[in-house]
């Protein structure tokens, strides 16, 4: 093994966080690329509220409405909340099973370079005529090569792009938890957020595979010219609704269940309790993820599959609600009997079983295969998903982000904004969507710019609207909250500030490069915990002290992903009216960035570098003094 | 991990898995095998809904040729079972066996392609069968060009290697990556044998 010692503080800050391939570096990248599109798509929905405040409203034109409802859902759910969710499994996963990093460090890399660049693809199509305007379900023949304009190419060429990268993290994240558990770390004794990371992997791999597939037939109908979708040469409309939702809705799953593994984190720690029912929670995320993969039809039950298919789609999803009121019943055991701290993550876990039962329930109102031909594409859906992506996803995620913040960044968020943060989003969240099932009961449509005077939909359009500006300063109150604990907040020394359980609060904060200095040896379920009862509080290491072996970093990631970023741009070119440069020269220039960097990548033996013995104990010793 | 391996007395018998590093390639590459399996699921199922579309143009019974998919099929049953001989010979520690071996498989990975070229040669310029000519065509052109294209991304990957570690001899380092290309050339012998059922036998009538 090579002897060189490179530390990080000797390249450039700018050098280091494009090569870095530490896995809780790239979940601060993950969570400011995220936290950016989550503005960006914020504020159109804040435009399209704007929009619907009054009748006949002319804030935007029809055009402008149907392409920021696009990019809107679909930068929410592949830009916003799934790097979101990436930025906690990233920083949390190998802590928590006691591991010095991720399975391929230069892999997670790799992902989180290829999502961003995907995002800054489909971004750019505002830039050339306008966003995509098909829905972010991108529905043949809307987005066919007859009626979607250039937009819809952006949509269908930025997806491919970040999708490879949400499906090599997901494979990373798989055989990180199955291979790099430490000693001691059966299955059965994973945090709960480990298991359901490990879940969503595995939906990822499952469920990204067929999108890409979906989504290069898309392309290749319109810029190859292939006829999948043309009804005139034998295509077929419905086969790009099946495709889609059988991604579409494990897609749901793959945030939900993180967001589930957060908040199984955050209510024991702030109950004093260990989980309820662990094993229950472990088989209700096997059993979610498996039936998630078994209803994509009830998106289609107005399509006309048929009676039998329906009624089958019907029963299956309405069997979701089996596992899931099992995690519903199994938190408030936890909470039951606690002693329970209202601090802003406790508030946000806790708040979020209510509000997700209220989405659940209208899910299953929704499985109804003969009523939903009255809700379907209503506001009575778009409430519904709402409830869960909000009341469960983002709830999850604040939560998480109060709750992980000091381990991150070393210290506090402020609690007093926080609650604030909190109160301004659950009750403008509820002021805003609860409002829209009525809305949806009494015949509004959804994806439709406007209404008209008269139809009883005035009044409680602009309560919606007042809702979604108190969820906007929610938001703005948080930004503030964190430039403002930068400043303010205390350092954070100990390790474990908030009393927790798991294995991420047995380690220094800020956490070190190489995570463990001694791999810990792990004897229970809720491991700090244990050690506390049953041992000296602190971990029993697994290993002498000894010298950490670490991977170098790579530019290389950087340079595929903005590989890839060419060749999609070249590939819509094709399409531009008058393109400068031949597009076919822009793709193969892509081509060559990418399987250029992966060729010298490959011949390129890595070795990585040792941290000396020294400098692991020097560490050490400056955290006890 | 890959220090604490003793290899003084000789490779251990199962190299591709004797390191932390190795054992990760491994169910990281099935895993991502699951993920293709998906994807290429997702263009048979298109090929199934759309085979019957062929809108005036030529049908699946009027352009296949079974003997030249026939011959084709053996190619590339052939290569999968090099390959496999190559994966024998590494456990071996004989790597002269194994260079030899993995040439053979691209060898015949190489005639397989050639011929699969010749075949959408004919179809297209002989029978009329275009890519935009029906929907029949089109999905019959991805699903099986985008094996063609996993042949020639394998046949890059596996010309890489043989070029690379031409010297080396078998090591912890090589050994997981020979395996993992191993893996992959039997993965799209797979699909080729479900595409030979499903396009090719469906396809003339049988």
């Amino acid at each position: 093994m090579a002897d060189t010692t490179v530390k990080t503080s000797e390249k450039s800050v700018l050098w280091d966080w494009l090569t870095t391939v530490d896995h809780k570096k790239l979940a601060v990248l993950y969570l400011l690329a995220g936290a950016l599109f989550f503005v960006k798509a914020g504020i159109m929905a804040l435009f399209m509220r704007i929009q619907l405040m009054f009748p006949e409203n002319t804030f935007v034109t029809g055009q402008t409405f149907n392409e920021l409802i696009t990019m809107h859902g679909t930068i929410m759910l592949f830009l916003a909340a799934t790097p979101l969710i990436f930025a906690f499994m990233n920083f949390v996963v190998p802590l928590q099973i006691g591991a010095r990093d991720v399975a391929f460090p230069f892999v997670n890399a790799l992902g989180f370079w290829i999502f961003f660049f995907g995002g800054l693809l489909l971004s750019l199509s505002w830039f050339f005529g306008g966003g995509p305007d098909a829905g972010w379900t991108n529905y043949v023949p809307l987005s066919s090569r007859e009626y979607g304009h250039l937009g819809i190419d952006f949509y269908v060429l930025g997806l491919q792009v970040s999708g490879i990268g949400t499906l090599v993290s997901g494979i990373n994240f798989i055989v990180t938890i199955v291979n790099m558990r430490a000693p001691g770390m059966t299955m059965m004794r994973l945090p709960l957020f480990c298991w359901t990371t490990l879940v969503t992997s595995i939906l990822i791999v499952f469920a990204f595979t067929p999108l890409a597939a979906g989504l290069a037939l898309i392309m290749l109908d319109r810029v190859f010219g292939g006829q999948f979708f043309i009804t005139e040469l034998g295509g077929n409309v419905v086969l790009w609704q099946h495709i889609f939702w059988i991604f579409g809705h494990p897609e749901v799953y793959i945030l939900v269940l993180p967001a589930f593994g957060i908040i199984s984190e955050v209510i024991p720690a702030f109950s004093r309790k260990r989980l309820f029912g662990y094993t229950a929670m472990v088989f209700a995320t096997l059993v979610i993820a498996f039936l998630g993969f078994m209803v994509w039809v009830h998106h289609m039950f107005t399509v006309g599959v048929g009676p039998i298919a329906n009624s089958v789609f019907a029963i299956a999803t309405m069997a979701i609600a089996v596992p899931t009121g099992i995690k519903i019943f199994n938190w408030l055991f936890t909470m039951w009997g606690g002693k329970i701290t209202f601090n802003t993550a406790m508030l946000c876990a806790s708040s979020f079983v209510p509000t997700f039962v209220l989405g659940g329930v209208t899910g299953v109102m929704l499985a109804m295969a003969p009523v939903d031909h009255l809700y379907h594409d209503t506001y009575f859906v778009v409430a519904h998903f709402h409830y869960i992506i909000i009341g469960g996803i983002i709830l999850g995620l604040f939560a998480g982000l109060f709750y992980w913040y000091p381990k991150m960044f070393g210290h506090h968020l402020n609690e007093k904004l926080g609650m604030l943060t909190f109160w301004l989003m659950y009750i403008g969240f509820h002021m805003t969507f609860f409002i829209q099932h009525i809305l949806g009961l009494i015949g509004m449509p959804r994806r439709v710019y406007t209404y008209l005077e008269g139809q009883g939909m005035a009044t409680m359009n602009m309560v919606s609207t007042i809702g979604t500006f108190i969820m906007g300063a929610a938001v703005i109150v948080l930004v503030i909250n964190h430039v403002y604990s930068a400043y303010k907040s205390e350092k954070v020394t100990v390790r474990n500030p908030w009393g927790a359980r798991t294995l991420e609060w047995s380690t220094q904060t800020p956490v070190p490069e190489y995570n463990f200095a001694q791999t810990p040896q792990v004897r229970s379920l809720d491991p700090v915990f244990y050690e506390k009862v049953h041992g000296d509080g602190n971990m029993k290491p697994a290993e002498p002290l000894d010298d950490i072996h670490m991977p170098n970093g790579s530019i290389y990631p950087f340079t595929i992903a903005l590989g890839l970023f060419i060749m999609g741009f070249g590939i819509i070119m094709f399409n531009m009216d008058n393109p400068i440069i031949p597009p076919l020269a822009v793709t193969i220039i892509g081509g060559v960035v990418v399987f250029g960097s992966m060729f010298l990548h490959s011949i390129k033996e890595d070795h990585g570098y040792n941290i000396p013995v020294e400098r692991v104990k020097e560490e050490l010793d400056k955290e006890v003094g | 991990m890959a220090d604490s391996v003793d290899i003084s007395k000789g490779l251990p018998p199962n190299p591709e898995k004797a390191t932390l590093e190795g054992q990760n390639k491994f169910l990281g590459f099935w895993v991502f095998l699951g993920g293709e399996t998906i994807m290429f699921a997702t263009f048979f199922g298109t090929y199934l809904g759309l085979r019957g579309g062929t809108a005036d143009g030529p049908t699946s019974a009027d352009v296949f040729s079974l003997p030249l998919v026939f011959i084709m099929t053996m190619i590339l049953l052939t290569s999968s079972l090099t390959s496999v001989l190559a994966m024998f010979a590494m456990k071996k520690n004989n790597f002269k066996a194994l260079m030899g071996w993995m040439w053979v498989t691209v060898l015949l990975g190489a005639a397989f392609l050639g011929l699969e070229i010749f075949e959408f040669y004919e179809y297209s310029v002989h029978y009329g069968l275009g890519y935009t000519t029906s929907a029949f065509a089109s999905s019959f052109y991805t699903l099986v060009g985008l094996h063609g294209a996993h042949v020639l991304f394998g046949l890059g990957w596996i010309t890489t290697l043989l070029v690379r570690y031409r010297k080396s001899g078998i090591t912890l380092t090589n050994a997981p990556k020979f395996y993992v290309a191993s893996l992959y050339w039997h993965f799209i012998d797979v699909v080729w044998v479900f595409i030979f059922t499903v396009v090719y036998l469906m396809g003339v009538g049988v």
